[in-house]
């Protein structure tokens, strides 16, 4: 009755890598402002990654790779893709740039670079701002992406799916900091990821009691439903090391940085399992007609008994 | 610049070439598919195959449970004929559902003018019943149709058929046809919808969904890049993005599959990896030709046309078909009001329209694009917040 759209793992693998490129961007910003070389650098270098990871991965799902720059053809409000493809260039620009300012640092200037490097230099804070003002939008958007489809899952998740989504995003680049940056400078990595696991918990609730019950079901089925059952355990065992990664990060400076690896490997696995569950599931909704005409017959009948009837598909002449 | 949201149907009026600017919009045209006189024959999706070359859709594969072996519509099937069997409690169910959406005071079907004839009469008293109630039109008519005749006495159905002659007693009247007293086969013949807010066509990043001066949405296969958005947006089911294939009869039922490569072999598809669909044939009617499948139709269950004219003759058709006590029928598509804003193509169905594998209550998903937006806003907002405070309260170094 509808179709699934043609996207396989690697799209639910850059809805992954998008999440935690945006959070690693914002981290990065906060990093540049106070001072905190070491996230600076490591959540600029993993933004860069993610970022690129994510876009080869979007391209090469496409039906015909070679045109992926009529992604840029024009800019479309009403296509969340066009945006989002808008969204994701801007992000690579300005954390690319930034990022390569700080691996040449890091490498002691062996780029090959000349008067450039000054040019680098100077545009590496802005760069950094402009990554990380399209950091949340990146991380975020792909639940509007989803969302806006005839997907009865995924369309029933609209008003809650952004919440979701930037919660696990939050959560995941806070987890990755705290994998790749010792925790002196993890403070603020640790506050992000343990938002982002309140915020997950709490939004994930919101959006399966409110979506219609039926089409929440294929989010409790099967491989996505075994995929959110784990996200929620990973995120509430990941916040948990992440309380103990802070509170020890003084008093015991070795184990702290043991538990914060492993609390952020838990927390950035929590949030692939988030994203590739609602992946599935919405998939899965197409494969069955039911999850589209129930839904739609009941909000059809509520109409029609709220004395509604000019607005209906099918009319008696 | 697009619109984000579905234009009132008012604004636009039923053509969406409107909302395209064109500087000379020709008339919307569309389909009505009648599937009350649809005989199954499949002509109309063997002639849209041979027109656009599109590649098989397997090799001899039977579909097992129905006689209907391409089971639906696809990249390479953009005219699918569904065969649907059904005994006689479904016919039954579906005789109540169409009567239950008349009593529902679904649109009018025809003005309230002067019934001439005694058989006009009839038609106007049971069809009128569309503003209102049955039961109204068979006592007290609502005001401005003329008074209603005394049906009892009128008796000009029961030379018809016998039996009750009285509209909300229609039902009971047998019109199912001699030979398959217990059995009806429902044929209908598919197609792309191409929707006056179509979803497809709205999500496309690439631009290569557009609109005609027709009013009917075509893909430009030299623009898409096969993304897939349109095919999870369109709330039919009816665009997909093409596998692979070979666009040429095979002659053997047992025919082995052949590989398509060098000269004299067989012909590869074209437009492999990008999105395909019915272009409500583009390329005939800058020529005014007839679509296909409209001019294979030997029954003229497809009918083609400015969709207006359409349309004015599917209310006809229903309300004959309602007349005859066939109360089962109704049309799809044809209220500007609905989720999509209403069809290019048009149906006449016999039951409802999950019957037939169409959605019952379909929506335009980017209607909802405004709202969508604004939550994700505040998310995004609450992400960044949620990073500033991070670095307040993570602690000094
Ligand atoms: S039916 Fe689907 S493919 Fe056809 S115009 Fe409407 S949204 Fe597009
Ligand atoms: S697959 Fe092609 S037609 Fe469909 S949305 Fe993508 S670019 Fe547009
Ligand atoms: S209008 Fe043309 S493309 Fe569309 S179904 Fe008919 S024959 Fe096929």
């Amino acid at each position: 009755m509808v179709k699934a759209p043609p996207w396989d793992e690697r799209v639910a693998l850059y809805l992954v890598c998008g999440g935690i490129a945006g959070g690693s961007a914002l981290l990065a910003f906060g990093a540049q402002l106070t001072g905190r070389d070491a996230l600076r650098r490591n959540a600029r270098l993993t933004a860069l990654g993610t970022a690129s990871v994510g876009a080869l991965a979007l391209v090469a799902d496409l039906g015909r790779p070679e045109r992926f720059l009529n992604m840029l053809r024009t800019i479309k409000p009403t296509s969340p893709m066009s945006l989002g493809s808008w969204i994701l260039a801007g992000f690579s620009t300005g954390a690319g740039l930034a990022a390569v300012a700080d691996l040449d640092r890091m490498t002691g200037e062996v780029l090959p670079l000349g008067p450039l490097r000054s040019v680098l230099r100077a545009f590496e804070a802005p760069a950094g701002a402009l990554a990380a003002l399209l950091g949340a939008p990146l991380a975020g958007y792909t639940a509007v992406l989803l969302s806006d489809t005839a997907m009865p899952t995924w369309n029933a998740a609209k008003d809650d799916l952004p919440f979701v989504f930037v919660s696990s995003a939050s959560l995941a680049s806070g987890g990755m900091a705290m994998i790749t940056t010792p925790t002196a400078q993890a403070g603020p990595a640790r506050a992000l990821a343990l938002a982002g696991v309140a915020g997950d918990l709490v939004a994930a609730q919101a959006m399966e009691r409110r979506m219609d019950p039926v089409a929440a079901e294929p989010l409790h089925q099967g491989r996505p439903g075994w995929l959110m059952r784990w996200s929620e355990r990973l995120a509430i065992v990941g916040g948990i090391g992440t309380v103990a990664a802070g509170v020890t990060a003084r008093t015991a400076p070795r184990a702290s940085r043991w538990v914060a690896a492993a609390s952020g490997a838990a927390l950035v696995t929590a949030s692939a399992f988030t994203r590739f569950g609602v992946f599935y599931a919405g998939k899965d909704s197409a494969m069955d007609p039911r999850y589209t005409i129930e839904p739609q017959k009941r909000r059809l009948e509520a109409r029609r008994r709220a004395g509604i009837t000019h607005d209906s598909i099918t009319t008696a002449g | 610049m697009q619109r984000l949201t579905a234009p009132d149907a008012a604004a636009v009026g039923d053509n969406p070439t409107a909302d395209a600017h064109y500087e000379h919009p020709h008339a919307r045209k569309g389909f009505f598919t009648d599937t009350s006189i649809c005989i199954g024959c499949k002509a109309c999706e063997v002639a849209c195959k041979e027109w656009n070359r599109n590649p098989a859709d397997s090799d001899y594969e039977l579909s097992n449970s129905s006689f209907d072996n391409s089971e639906g519509l696809s990249a390479d099937t953009w005219r699918h004929v569904a065969f649907i069997e059904q005994d006689r409690g479904r016919i039954e169910a579906a005789r109540e559902s169409g009567r239950a959406l008349v009593s529902l005071g679904m649109p009018r079907i025809r003005p309230a003018d002067v019934p001439t004839t005694a058989g006009e009469a009839i038609t106007t008293a049971v069809t009128g019943g569309m503003t209102g109630p049955l039961s109204e039109v068979a006592g007290r008519p609502p005001a401005g149709l003329p008074p209603a005749p005394d049906l009892g006495e009128l008796d000009v159905l029961s030379s018809l058929g016998g039996g009750p002659t009285r509209p909300e007693d229609a039902g009971a009247v047998d019109t199912t046809p001699p030979d398959t007293p217990e059995f009806r086969w429902l044929m209908s013949s598919d197609v792309c919808k191409h929707c006056t807010n179509a979803g497809c066509l709205d999500v496309c990043p690439t631009g290569a969904l557009f609109r005609t001066e027709h009013g009917t949405v075509v893909v430009q296969d030299d623009v898409c890049n096969g993304c897939g958005t349109c095919v999870a947006g369109c709330p039919f089911g009816v665009i997909e993005r093409r596998k692979d294939g070979i666009a040429q009869p095979k002659t053997e039922r047992s025919a082995a599959p052949v590989t398509p490569t060098g000269p004299g072999k067989p012909e590869k598809a074209r437009n492999v990896g990008v999105a395909q669909k019915c272009t409500l044939c583009y390329d005939r009617l800058v020529d005014d030709q007839t679509p296909a499948c409209a001019q294979a139709c030997p029954t003229t269950s497809i009918k083609y046309g400015e969709r207006e004219d359409l349309v004015s003759g599917a209310r006809e058709r229903v309300a004959r078909l309602h007349a005859e006590g066939r109360t089962e029928a109704r049309l799809y598509g044809a209220n500007p009001n609905d989720g999509v804003g209403g069809t290019g193509s048009v149906f006449l169905l016999l039951d409802e329209p999950e019957v037939y594998g169409l959605p019952p209550d379909p929506r335009v998903p980017t209607a909802d694009l405004p709202r969508m937006y604004a939550r994700a806003g505040l998310a995004m907002a609450g992400m960044a917040a949620a990073s500033a405070l991070a670095f307040v309260l993570g602690g000094r170094q």
